[in-house]
């Protein structure tokens, strides 16, 4: 247990020192969001009805972009080789590098996502549900992510490889996150389901991500 | 030193040389069999001849599938037992099944066509299939981006079974973003129950695609064996060379 | 203890590097593993530390920990360092002796390789001979038995490597193993040698 802390611990500290951290995540989030009017026109209208939409679609860009580095840097200065020696499995320590990463990635969008929503003309009451749908999927994001990452790596292939393994595996959780923060707003059908469908990817992904990773990086890597 | 690696491919290549000839002409007699059935079978009193579009429509979507579940199966072949076969056969597989589920997507939208007015709506099913593509070809670009045969094929194994455990809960999620956002369904592309008079058509083409499919990878296989010795010999020479 | 090697085969990028490797290194005692560039020193270290995969042979630690992995059991110290720019030297040295397996202090390892002046300095500005000394740093912080290194003297001048020799003696003589990747001498008087890339 002590050996995971020690990794959540050095990330989170890494990605803060290096590139800006959770800063620069929300701040490419905030950019995403202000660029939609100009290619969708101010209407608020039309804003608030596809805000949460681009909300997700922004969060996804967002986690995606930072996925690059996660097993990148460990793989070029050697620091992987190690990882794969210690004595937690390698799955466990995976994991706890996708803790790191979304709680300097993800866990920002969360926090910002309310702003940005007013920014969208979404309904005030509405920004908590949309916020709580945001940080149950984005989880999700992050570990089907994890996946990408390991293969792009074992291959030696930046971004865009990853954004292709990995966007359409993340369609489930961009529908039922669209559909959770909807119902929120809306409120013409049910928020329940939708967001315990969502719930249940995030979780789902806790476990397929890391198993799936650790084998992409075992037999990319030998 | 490496001659001993292609044993079993060689054995393969033999078994494939002698049985490529049988299923070419099956897959022949199988699509003149099918095509004449279909071209005769009767037209649909709601969308006329286009209805016909099925049989290619239909197929291509079954076979589509049936690429990734191939995949899948020789992904575990890869992994779990490192049959050198079971690499070659899941990246043959990979092109054959995109190309079908391309196909689906092409006929889908012709078929659509007069009834939409558009050549492509967010239906479940068109949409389900695009995602399908797409996974297609994420596994593509990793064949495609590795440097080395053995990390691409290994690579695109775990992702054919990731893919594998998540086109279920794809397709559900399609299914269901698609009922939110369209209530009523005009128009389902597989048609209104299908009635006998299709149904025999349908199975014979489906058969021929299927054997289509067999024929197709089984060659394919053999030209990717066949590269990877051209690769190999062109290794040892560069070995000699510096010894 | 002993390491134990039988008709080791490896194969990478589809070509055989080497077949049939054999040795056995006991407690206390090192392998040298010489030969010419490409003839697979690294990979048969690599190998042993289990991030090559074992295409043939068998490979075995008599008298280490049951049911443990060799990986769990030795130190890598390859050609890179695993050392991150923008952590300080104790930073980057207590994250890998708690990763590895160590609760204990790292101060001593910091001294013994005379780096206790550059403990809270970023290791990006450390030298390349400053940055190898953190990595043997790290593999004194944490005891394993087994130490894999691949060319450990690069890098290092007459003093460091000296250093080096002196702290892979104290690791023979408590019964550690030394199996070393190298061109040439690393400072031991008595070590075995393996041979690669003979016919």
């Amino acid at each position: 247990m002590n050996m995971l802390v020690a990794i959540l611990v050095r990330d989170m500290r890494l990605a803060v020192r290096v590139g800006g951290g959770a800063f620069m995540g929300a701040l490419f989030f905030l950019i995403v969001i202000t660029m939609m009017p100009f290619a969708i026109g101010p209407d608020l209208a039309l804003l608030a009805r596809i805000g949460p939409a681009i909300l997700w679609l922004g969060a996804l860009l967002a986690s995606l972009l930072a996925l690059d580095r996660l097993f990148a840097t460990d793989h070029d200065d050697g620091s992987l080789d190690l990882l794969m020696m210690g004595q937690v499995p390698l799955e466990l320590t995976v994991a706890a590098k996708a803790l790191a990463h979304w709680l300097t990635t993800g866990l920002p969008l969360v926090v910002i996502a309310p702003l940005l929503g007013l920014m969208l003309n979404i309904d005030l009451h509405a920004l908590g549900w949309l916020a709580l749908t945001l940080a149950a999927g984005t989880p999700a994001l992050t570990f089907i992510g994890l996946i990408g990452a390991a293969l792009s790596v074992a291959l030696r292939r930046g971004g865009l490889l990853l954004a292709v393994l990995v966007l359409p595996l993340t369609v489930p959780v961009l529908i039922f996150g669209v559909a959770a923060a909807n119902a929120a707003i809306a409120g013409s059908t049910p928020f329940g389901p939708a967001f315990t469908i969502l719930c249940a990817l995030s979780l789902f992904s806790l476990v397929l991500g890391p198993i799936a990773a650790t084998a992409a990086l075992r037999h990319g890597l030998e | 030193m490496a001659v001993i690696d292609l044993a079993n491919p060689t054995r393969f290549l033999r078994i494939v040389d002698r049985v490529l000839p049988w299923l070419i002409a099956a897959t022949v007699v199988l699509f003149a069999v099918g095509l004449y059935r279909a071209l005769n079978a009767p037209d649909d009193y709601q969308q006329g001849a286009t209805v016909k579009i099925m049989f290619l429509h239909v197929p291509a979507a079954w076979l589509g599938m049936f690429g990734w579940a191939l995949m899948s199966i020789a992904a575990l072949g890869t992994l779990v037992w490192r049959h050198p076969l079971a690499d070659v056969a899941g990246k043959a597989a990979a092109p054959i099944g995109a190309a079908f589920t391309f196909i689906c997507l092409v006929t889908g939208s012709l078929w659509g066509r007069p009834t939409w007015g558009t050549y492509w709506v967010w239906d479940a099913r068109l949409t389900s299939t695009l995602v399908l593509l797409l996974l297609y070809l994420g596994v593509l670009a990793l064949y495609w981006t590795a440097e080395e045969p053995g990390r691409g094929a290994r690579a695109a194994a775990i992702l054919s079974l990731v893919g594998a455990v998540n086109l279920p809960i794809i397709k559900f999620s399609v299914d269901w973003w698609n009922t939110l956002h369209q209530p009523a369904s005009v128009f389902r592309l597989s048609g209104s129950t299908i009635d006998p008079s299709l149904l025999t058509p349908l199975l014979i083409m489906a058969l021929a695609f299927t054997f289509l499919f067999v024929t197709l990878h089984l060659a394919v296989m053999r030209n990717e064996i066949l590269r990877r010795r051209v690769r190999s010999m062109r290794l040892m020479q560069a070995q000699e060379v510096r010894a | 203890m002993e390491l134990q090697a039988e008709g080791l085969t490896c194969s990478r990028g589809g070509r055989e590097v080497f077949r049939n490797v054999g040795f056995k290194v006991p407690a206390g005692e090192a392998l040298i593993i010489t030969g010419r560039n490409g003839a697979g020193k690294s990979s048969l270290l690599r190998m042993i530390a289990g991030l090559v995969r074992i295409a043939a042979g068998r490979l075995s630690l008599d008298g280490g920990l049951a049911d443990t992995p060799i990986a769990e059991q030795a130190h890598y110290l390859g050609h890179q360092d695993a050392m991150k720019p923008s952590l300080t030297v104790a930073e980057n040295l207590q994250f890998w002796a708690r990763f590895l397996g160590s609760r204990s202090d790292i101060n001593p390892a910091l001294e013994r390789l005379d780096l206790a002046p550059l403990a809270d300095l970023p290791a990006a500005y450390l030298s390349a001979g400053q940055r190898r000394r953190l990595s043997i740093a790290r593999i004194i912080a944490v005891a394993r038995p087994v130490w894999l290194l691949d060319e450990p003297t690069s890098a290092l001048d007459a003093p460091s490597q000296s250093r080096l020799s002196d702290i892979m003696r104290d690791h023979l003589a408590t019964g550690g193993i030394i199996v070393a990747a190298a061109h040439g001498a690393i400072g031991l008087e008595r070590a075995r040698e393996l041979k690669l890339g003979v016919a």
